[in-house]
């Protein structure tokens, strides 16, 4: 089953071509890793899965992007589309408002307003985020107070609670220590039962502990695009082969 | 090299000196005419009492304390509202076309001095007011009207800032969510800007209570209680600056009796905007 089809697509930011020629499917329930050396255009596709690239000025983009058969630049509305595809940022980002509010705060701006309802919510979607028990007690104090870790698995949690069908990271564990970035790829792992994940990231190891299927990216182009351990194990691209091993920038 | 630098620091220390000594001179000055004024004729019926009439030695100036309180509280609410709606709209929601234009008259306006203000209080609002409500013309409520204008500079440019600081991954984190636009704006990005514009708001409050010079032209000044917004009024610092020019003796302390109060409700607000901040 694939969750996104993407085809034949190009992407400018102004006169520089970020984007060429993409043409990939990526598989409901799975997680899905990009990799590739620094500005080679990951952050740019996974934004463009959710269109946060709209907000950049001057920003044009061409071809098909199909989520479940349906054309996100098309018809779809665009605040329901990233009600479906949500997404967990690099810089954990909680807002400076309460624990609870945090995790309120989507299904808020979709329409709940029973209190009770929203107490379900809160709770499931921190205990799917596997943060309930740290935060049970906490969930009046500000989002700003937890610790680095923390702020990031309520942000995974805030995004759950939009019930979307995807989740979209990019590099979610780089400004994160090495407990805190095991706990992520746990929660990460457990997560894709009920999720489609794709994840920008720059540690190898990590794409090989979590990830179903990677795509290596190289200026704009995507290189090779396989099964994790297939990739891993016998590259089929000289280049990606040179970056996987280390002898590349 | 070694003595130049010191040369250098000397000179730095002895301007930033002069600022804090202007201070001192000012309060010294204020409180040690104003302070005495104020226990020989009794603290209580200086603040509490409704007559200044300073010849016949009453001094009660509850009046003004209550003029100047309202007609700043009514322009705050008023002038907060245009302008942290303003500070909103030039921040997230103005075309990039536009914004300089704007951005540029909002300064502009800001820069104009007050007595151009009450030119246009005097040809515009006063007989705006004779002519919509009756009476004369001359009233609080026209101060009102001038006061919030006057503060929207400082409300607009200090919000703007405040809400512009906040980091974008704010916006961004709830547009991922779902939000709209609006729903970004108001519920995350502007709670966040919090302290600042409160910062704004403070020191609006203290340019409207301060203010005097477009206030004198468009009040009327009456010393006597205003039975509503349509009367004329006096606040405090009108009150001093009529009468000083002529003012003697106890009279004139008592002016500056009026300038301790004005000023132990300016250091509040500053207080108040002071420990706000950390
Ligand atoms: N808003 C923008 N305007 C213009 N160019 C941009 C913009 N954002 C990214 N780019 C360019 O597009 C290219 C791809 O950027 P992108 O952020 O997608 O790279 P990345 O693979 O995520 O890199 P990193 O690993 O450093 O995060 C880079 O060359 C970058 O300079
Ligand atoms: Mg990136």
């Amino acid at each position: 089953m694939n969750k996104f089809q993407l085809k034949d697509v190009n992407l400018w930011y102004n006169d520089f071509h970020a984007l060429k020629d993409i043409n990939m499917d990526i598989k409901a329930k799975e997680i899905t890793a990009f990799i590739g050396p620094s500005g080679c255009g990951k952050s740019t596709l996974i934004k463009s899965l959710n269109r946060m690239n709209d907000l950049i000025d001057g920003c044009k983009i061409t071809g098909d992007f199909l989520l479940d058969g349906e054309n996100i630049y098309g018809n779809l509305d665009i605040n329901a589309l990233r009600k479906r595809v949500g997404m967990v940022f690099q810089k954990p980002n909680p807002f400076p408002m309460s624990v609870f509010d945090n995790v309120a705060y989507a299904p808020r701006v979709h329409g709940i307003k029973s209190k009770f309802k929203l107490n379900e919510i809160v709770e499931k979607s921190l205990r799917d985020a596997a943060i309930w028990d740290e935060l049970k007690d906490r969930l009046k104090k500000s989002a700003i107070s937890l610790s680095g870790g923390q702020q990031q698995r309520l942000c995974i949690a805030r995004a759950l609670a939009a019930e979307p069908d995807v989740l979209l990271m990019d590099e979610p564990t780089s400004a994160l220590d090495p407990i805190s970035t095991a706990k992520i790829e746990e929660l990460v792992i457990k997560l894709k039962k009920k999720y489609t994940i794709v994840i920008v990231t720059h540690n190898m190891q990590q794409a090989v502990r979590i990830s179903d299927t990677t795509g290596f990216f190289l200026l704009g182009e995507l290189i090779e695009y396989n099964n994790t351990e297939q990739l891993f194990s016998m590259p089929t691209d000289k280049r990606c082969e040179d970056y996987i091993t280390g002898r590349f920038g | 090299m070694k003595t130049r630098e010191h040369v250098a620091k000397l000179i730095f220390m002895f301007c930033a000196l002069t600022a804090v000594a202007a201070l001192f001179v000012i309060i010294f000055f204020i409180f040690s005419r104003g302070m005495p004024a104020i226990f020989e004729v009794g603290i209580g019926g200086f603040l509490s009492g409704r007559v200044w009439r300073p010849l016949q030695g009453e001094f009660g100036i509850f009046t003004f304390i209550f003029t100047s309180l309202v007609t700043t509280i009514v322009a705050f609410i008023v002038g907060s509202r245009i302008g942290l709606w303003c500070a909103i709209y030039l921040a997230m929601f103005c075309p990039r076309k536009i914004y300089r234009p704007l951005k540029t008259m909002v300064e502009l306006l800001g820069g104009i001095p007050s007595v151009l203000y009450g030119f246009f209080g005097v040809v515009v609002i006063v007989p705006f007011i004779r002519n919509a409500f009756g009476g004369p013309g001359n009233s609080m409520l026209a101060a009102m009207i001038i006061l919030s204008i006057m503060i929207l500079p400082t409300i607009i440019n200090l919000s703007e800032a405040a809400i512009r600081a906040v980091p974008s991954f704010y916006y961004e984190g709830a547009l991922a969510l779902g939000a709209t636009k609006t729903e970004a704006v108001f519920d995350v990005v502007v709670p966040a800007a919090k302290s600042g514009v409160n910062a704004s708001y403070i020191l609006g409050v203290g340019r409207a209570i301060g203010e005097t010079m477009a206030v004198i032209m468009v009040i009327g000044n009456s010393p006597h209680m205003p039975e509503s917004v349509l009367s004329p009024a006096r606040t405090m610092t009108a009150a001093i600056a009529l009468e000083m020019s002529y003012a003697t003796g106890l009279h004139q302390n008592m002016l500056f009796a009026i300038g301790v109060v004005l000023f132990t409700i300016v250091i509040v607000l500053n207080l108040i905007l002071t420990i706000r901040r950390h």
